[in-house]
């Protein structure tokens, strides 16, 4: 039944216009809701999935409405073609805005869009390329042959038709491997990269996604008013649409919508009401909409959705599949990991002095020392998280030292952190499937036209594989953040194994976790061994410890201590002092 | 262009850019402490320059309802939220209504420029703190975006009360002083010299505040840390409040210090308060005076563009934010996580 839905929506789309004593008001304010909704799906994912924030929304439908009505008006190009050429401008305005404002933090998006949109909207208001404030008129319809799409109710089924499709694909779009990289976002980019997940570029796609919807919802603006000028496309819309996605909720395809009817009614309705409750001197509806939004925030931070629709289980379904393809098999002799001299100073303050150790194939190395000896901070150093300021890390003997998490990450090197870092909300087999994304290659446009599914059963078989493997099958569809602690710690390691990694850093796996699971953590461990991967630990547990690695590298403000077997390291002197002081 | 020219452009533009530098301060500052990127920041400018208006015309403010409303406001949010009544009791209730009976006193007598500063700073400044209980107390723990789309609901529900109090027209009021100092053909204006010297003075003010006392210290330690301050015994909601007041303070003095100088309108503020933004975002949301440096160049490229290019200076302000971002994400090779 659900997998129809769409078809179904399509036929209501061509019925329900036709639906006898439907008001012509009626109509109209549902073409402006569909309109609003495709807009609003594209800052579900932008901001509610990928936690980004603009504001420049609605500059982006005007990009597409302008595009649209400028070539039919002036050029007599068919509507239909003002179509492509609205998705090519606003999708290269997006590309633009966020090459200069994706790679920071969060807030410069949202303050660089505004920014825009208000440059934007003055550009447009005086320059008569535009038509200056008032804009530009008999923009001609859309036409079938010779028939005019001037009819509310033909023109309300393009309009629902269209965001049936634009549902369709976005949905298609999240359930894809650049769609999990898009939820990742918001597990923090760090972690998303540091499974190869290229955060520029993922967080382009969904700005880019999202410039391209409000270019559609434009174009069809454009081709219903029949007429644009600059008010409907400033920052105020846009601040309007942004109260749409976070009144519906924003996290759910399906909030836009539900935000775009509701936010649309209250205004019809406010505007309708207001002033003759409170006579004509204010512009009331922006004091209410001010105040809900305040409001939705604080009572109902997602939204109406997930209070309307509890959110179901979805169990996934894993078919069989030819396994993902294999790392090639590197027969070097050089240890796989060489750290050499590696230090790292912030400021004054030397956090890794001097530090040289190696990992060979097959073996588990741990890495211990007091709090504040430069552990993290080490594994920073050699993930590429941090730049080291002296020293070089090798892999197989190739040089990797500078290179990106990303770059790393293709190398074969897999971590987890001492803090957790899942995606909340999403469910654990797809947080251990983000693990694979290195190991898929479909881009956006194979996702949405649903091409991937061969790969995407291969790398959700590898990621049940995984998780199998370290004992957690039977969580594999629960929400990544409604396991217990130590369990996340146990997810993020399949995660890494979905890498399919020559290198383990694993920074305090055994935290949180009881007896029993440490016992089969520490058998896990020591079976991947035996299939010659190398294994990196950062660990308090002692006991732990001692009975799994084969070396230890000990170290102490930032250097190495000591070296070599436990039971060696364990009676030695300095390690003794450092860890104990001296009597 | 002649050099009397420029010169009037420049004069112009450091007089603006000094507004925009304190605002500019003021945004860092409530950023730095509450992480809220204070977008309604221009909102208390027009108020402060609608209300000192007022004042000067001899009328009640408007902005008198709008501060005994939120009081109101303010105290039954605090009553749901179980805090001490007494307190509450004075600062939600008792402080506007003393001020909106000293105003109702003193507006027939017209007190003069200095009585009506001080009135303007007493009724517009204590909105802030309400607003800043009512609506970001309880997000304190949200993400910056959420804060920032909180600060957009915010800024969208006093520009729609700054209508219903202040109406549609706009208004002026008289420089506070009419003396001018010329040196040759260039004349400083009396009222430039005014904003010019009380900027100055007040950021001496501030930087003397951050730097010395205890409460600015606490300030700081909240900027920089939030838990660690509380673990020493700062409260971060009283230094939430206490940076709201300073906003709000800066606000309204930036809007009594231009409303000579220009209509300020019910709507001003905000590209106002976007401008200012220009000038922290040019110094990271973080450095004071990297702001006030910017803030000054912001103001001379507006006069200037306001001169060779008048419908496109707002086109021209704007986009210059674009290669300052472009630089930082050049210069920020790595991620920067959102993780706070």
């Amino acid at each position: 039944m659900m997998r129809f839905w769409p078809v179904l929506a399509l036929l209501a789309c061509a019925v329900l216009p036709w639906t006898p004593g439907l008001p012509v008001f009626w109509v109209s304010l549902l073409n402006y809701i569909g309109i609003s909704s495709i807009l609003v799906v594209g800052l579900v994912v932008l901001t509610g999935i990928g936690g980004m924030t603009s504001f420049a929304q609605a500059s982006f439908m005007g990009f597409g409405a302008y595009a649209s009505a400028i070539l039919s008006t002036r050029y007599g190009v068919s509507p239909w073609l003002g179509l492509p050429a609205a998705i090519l401008v606003s999708a290269l305005g997006a590309a633009a805005i966020g090459a200069v404002t994706l790679r920071l933090r969060g807030h410069y998006l949202a303050l660089g869009t505004m920014a825009v949109s208000v440059s934007l909207y003055y550009l447009v208001a005086n320059l008569d390329f535009f038509g200056r404030n008032d804009g530009l008129s008999t923009i001609p319809p859309l036409q079938i042959g010779s028939y005019r799409l001037t009819d509310g109710r033909v023109f309300l089924t393009l309009v629902w038709a269209m965001l049936v499709a634009v549902v369709v694909a976005t949905n298609n779009l999240l359930d894809s491997r650049l769609g999990r990289a898009i939820r990742a976002l918001r597990g923090g980019a760090l972690a998303a990269s540091s499974f190869g997940v290229n955060t520029t570029q993922v967080r382009m796609l969904a700005f880019v996604h999202a410039a391209i919807l409000a270019a559609i919802a434009g174009w069809l603006y454009a081709h219903l008013q029949r007429s644009v000028n600059p008010t409907p496309f400033g920052l105020f819309a846009s601040i309007e649409y942004m109260l749409m996605a976070v009144f519906g909720g924003a996290g759910y395809v399906g909030g836009a919508i539900l935000g775009a009817l509701l936010v649309t009614a209250i205004n019809d309705l406010l505007q309708d009401w207001l002033p003759k409750l409170l006579g004509q001197r204010g512009n009331y509806e922006t004091i209410v909409f001010g105040v809900i939004l305040l409001a939705v925030l604080q009572v109902a931070p997602e939204g109406l959705w997930p209070h309307i629709f509890r959110g179901r289980v979805r169990r996934r379904v894993i078919v069989d599949a030819p396994p993902l393809d294999r790392r090639p098999h590197v027969t070097s002799d050089a240890p796989i990991l060489a750290v050499e001299h590696l230090a790292k100073r912030f400021g004054g303050l030397v956090a890794v002095n001097d530090l040289s150790f190696t990992v060979a194939k097959g073996e588990i190395v741990g890495l211990i020392g007091p709090n504040g000896a430069g552990k993290s901070t080490s594994f920073n150093l050699i993930t590429g998280v941090a730049a080291p300021s002296a020293g070089a890390v090798a892999l197989f003997g190739q040089p990797i030292t500078g290179l990106s998490p990303r770059a790393i990450a293709g190398h074969g090197v897999a971590r987890s952190f001492q803090h957790v870092k899942l995606v909340p909300g999403m469910s654990v087999i797809e947080n251990v499937a983000i693990g694979a994304h290195l190991r898929g290659q479909a881009g956006a446009l194979v996702a949405i036209c649903r091409q991937d599914r061969g790969e995407e059963a291969r790398i959700f078989a590898e990621a049940a594989h995984q998780l199998a493997r370290v004992g957690l099958a039977g969580l594999a569809d629960r929400p990544a953040d409604s396991l217990a602690l130590g369990q996340q710690r146990v997810v993020e390691i399949a995660r890494a194994l979905c890498l399919d990694p020559v290198l383990l850093l694993l920074d305090e796996p055994a935290a949180g976790l009881r007896h029993a699971e440490k016992a089969e953590l520490a058998a896990l461990l020591r079976r991947l061994r035996g299939e010659n991967v190398a294994i990196l630990l950062v660990e308090h547990d002692m006991e732990f410890v001692m009975g799994l690695v084969d070396r230890l590298v000990v170290m102490d403000f930032g250097t190495k201590l000591a070296e070599g077997p436990a039971e060696q390291v364990r009676r030695d002197p300095a390690v003794i002092e450092a860890y104990l002081g001296v009597a | 262009m002649d050099s009397t020219i420029a010169a009037i452009l420049v004069q112009d533009g450091i007089v603006n850019g000094a507004i925009y530098a304190l605002l500019a301060l003021s945004l860092v500052l409530v950023f730095a402490v509450t992480r809220v990127v204070f977008v309604p920041q221009g909102d208390f400018v027009a108020f402060g320059g609608l209300t000192y208006a007022a004042l000067e015309a001899g009328t009640l403010p408007g902005s008198l309802w709008l501060l005994g409303g939120l009081g109101v406001a303010a105290f039954l949010f605090g009553l749901h939220q179980r805090r001490a009544i007494i307190g509450m009791v004075l600062t939600c209730l008792a402080l506007p209504a003393a001020i909106i009976a000293v105003t109702w006193l003193a507006v027939p007598l017209k007190p003069g420029a200095l009585a009506n500063t001080l009135l303007t700073l007493a009724i517009v400044t204590p909105i802030a703190p309400y607003i800043y209980r009512i609506g970001f107390q309880p997000l304190a723990e949200a993400s910056v975006l959420v804060l920032l789309i909180a600060a957009v609901a915010v800024h969208l529900a006093l520009m729609g009360l700054g209508l219903v109090f202040f109406g549609p027209e706009g208004s002026r009021a008289a420089a506070f002083s009419d003396v001018s100092i010329s040196v040759g053909d260039f004349t400083l204006a009396g009222q430039a010299l005014w904003i010019l010297g009380l900027t100055g003075a007040l950021m001496v003010a501030l930087y003397g505040f951050f730097g010395f006392t205890l409460l600015g210290k606490a300030l700081r330690a909240t900027a920089v840390n939030r838990l660690g301050a509380r673990l020493v015994g700062i409260g971060t909601a009283q230094s939430g409040s206490l940076a709201f007041v300073l906003a709000g303070a800066i606000g309204t003095l930036s809007g009594i210090l231009i409303v000579p100088l220009t209509t300020v309108y019910y709507d001003s503020g905000f590209v106002i308060g976007l401008k200012a933004f220009t000038a922290a975002i040019i110094a990271a949301m973080a450095s004071f005076p990297g702001a006030v440096l910017a803030a000054l160049l912001v103001g001379v490229l507006e006069s200037f563009s306001s001169f060779w290019a008048s419908a496109f200076k707002e086109v021209i302000v704007f986009t210059a934010i674009i290669p300052v971002l472009l630089w930082r994400s050049l210069r920020h090779a790595a991620v920067e996580d959102d993780d706070e």
